[in-house]
């Protein structure tokens, strides 16, 4: 009697276990772990995904919001099923290192040099980010860095060594924070800053303007990565991957911004591949 | 990874230290002489007013960072100061959390003594001056408490210490907010390296005040 329940028991064990995995034929389901950047949190976009890919499928999703660098690291310890990031040096290197299953472009928006509207180092005028950068550490102007090791953070670092200078001294603030602390931090001590546009729009309160923008060098794109690791919910990302690239996504980003800030937050990239 | 800077770690506990130490210093001065009023006196709306100061013990450091935050923005009432963002703004916030605590314990402390002592030293001839002198020294063990509590308070918070402070490297950043900083990369080692240096400060500095008690507790065996 005992050993036939037990029988029973393991069977009903085994069947319920084939119908959570994300075996063949069947639908994905359970949860999935998203980390992602503070950027898509900030501007409100993850608001608006997240539901509407929970209502297309059975996975739910819990979304971390962190820089892209911590991103990527809880990607490659197998703490995040999918990865939407902005970083594609250090994704580059992710997949490289063999923690992604694939990795496809989503959409871009932009950075922008933000500052007090009074300008000091004049950057407005100057020509250009290198231009800009120049003036602002020749006239050591307060320059607010996200010091973090996010994507916005990468970004700022490339474009110092673009202009060919080596930030440091008093005036060049390190906040060790996210990108709507530090733009607060930025505003309040009258520092430039560089940051994406959607976040700088959907910041409140700040006495800042965008100075320089526009350019080839302050693009911003992002990417999913599905994460290949022991343990992780293959289905529900690989079918987050295919949704938020599919063409009714790809327009619901298009038009995600326009009702509230009057202009389109991130530009899609999935037609293009 | 990135091997930890001796240099920042010492940067760090000093800033550290500077702050809530001082913080806890004007919290002593505001918070000791506060609670024995409301421990002595008795005044018409005493209750409500001990009833704020025993809330405030439990006053969320993130608040009190938002409000002090929001007074000391450039166009907050106190802009002109320019506080935002330095270390004083950040003891300014710290004043707040530690003050109510040292304030409430040393109200309880002052109505634990018993209730005929205030008279009877009276009668042999004290003034106010004395007899106020008088409770502290009887009352000296709860109030170094109230002191190390305070402290304690103050030297672990981070919700103030970021936003009035902004974690800024080389000028407002903490124990505290350098850890929520590695922890936000993902750098766990450095962020674990600074807990325990932090529970290294809050020891040494509570191993000061403990045998400071502990030498009074003798004294009043003997």
């Amino acid at each position: 009697m005992k050993a036939r329940l037990l029988v029973a028991a393991v069977l009903m064990v085994a069947i319920a276990g084939c119908g959570s995995d994300s075996g063949s034929g069947s639908a994905p389901s359970g949860q999935m772990v998203m980390a992602t950047t503070t950027s898509t949190r900030d501007t409100g976009l993850l608001d608006t995904l997240v539901p509407a890919f929970e209502k297309a499928t059975k996975c739910s999703v819990k979304t971390v919001a962190v820089g892209s660098g911590q991103a990527l690291d809880l990607g490659a310890r197998g703490q995040a099923d999918v990865l939407l990031v902005h970083s594609p040096a250090a994704e580059e290197t992710f997949m490289k290192e063999g923690h992604g299953a694939s990795r496809l472009a989503v959409m871009h928006n932009d950075f922008v040099l933000v500052g007090p509207p009074s300008d000091p180092a004049k950057v407005a005028s100057a020509g250009g980010v290198d231009q800009a950068l120049q003036a602002i550490a020749k006239t050591k102007s307060p320059f607010a860095s996200r010091a973090d090791d996010s994507g916005t953070n990468a970004k700022e670092l490339k474009l110092w060594e673009a202009a060919g200078i080596k930030p440091s001294g008093s005036w060049y603030i390190k906040t060790g924070q996210g990108m709507g602390a530090t733009l607060t931090i930025a505003s309040q001590k009258r520092a430039y800053t560089l940051s994406d546009r959607g976040t700088f729009l959907a910041t409140k309160n700040l006495d800042s303007k965008i100075l320089v923008q526009g350019e080839e060098q302050l693009q911003n794109p992002y990417h999913v990565i599905v994460v290949k690791h022991d343990g992780t919910n293959v289905g529900c990302a690989k079918a987050f991957s295919s949704w938020i690239t599919s063409a009714p996504t790809q327009t619901l980003i298009a038009g995600f911004g326009k009702a509230k800030f009057g202009q389109a937050l991130f530009h899609p990239d999935a037609a293009a591949q | 990874m990135i091997p930890l800077s001796v240099a920042l770690v010492w940067e760090l506990i000093g800033r550290t230290a500077v702050v809530s130490l001082s913080a806890t210093a004007i919290a002593m001065a505001i918070g000791i002489p506060a609670g024995t009023a409301l421990g002595m006196l008795r005044f018409r709306g005493q209750r409500p007013v001990a009833a704020v100061v025993n809330t405030g013990m439990a006053l969320p450091t993130v608040v009190v960072g938002l409000v002090v935050a929001l007074v000391l923005f450039r166009n907050g009432p106190l802009g002109s100061l320019d506080l935002i963002y330095t270390v004083r703004g950040m003891i300014l916030a710290q004043v707040f959390i530690a003050a109510p605590l040292i304030a409430g314990i040393t109200m309880a402390a002052i109505q634990a003594l018993p209730e005929e002592l205030p008279d009877q030293l009276r009668a042999l001839g004290a003034n106010r001056r004395q007899l106020v002198v008088r409770l502290w020294l009887e009352a000296r063990l709860p109030l170094l408490a109230a002191v190390m509590a305070g402290f304690g308070h103050a030297v672990s918070e981070v919700g103030a210490a970021t936003m009035v402070g902004g974690n800024i490297h080389g000028q407002t950043q903490v124990l505290t907010t350098a850890i929520v900083e590695d922890v936000g990369k993902g750098d766990f080692t450095p962020a674990l390296a600074y807990g325990a240096v932090l529970l290294a400060l809050a020891f040494a500095v509570n191993a000061v005040l403990t045998s400071v008690q502990q030498r009074g507790a003798a004294w009043v065996q003997s």
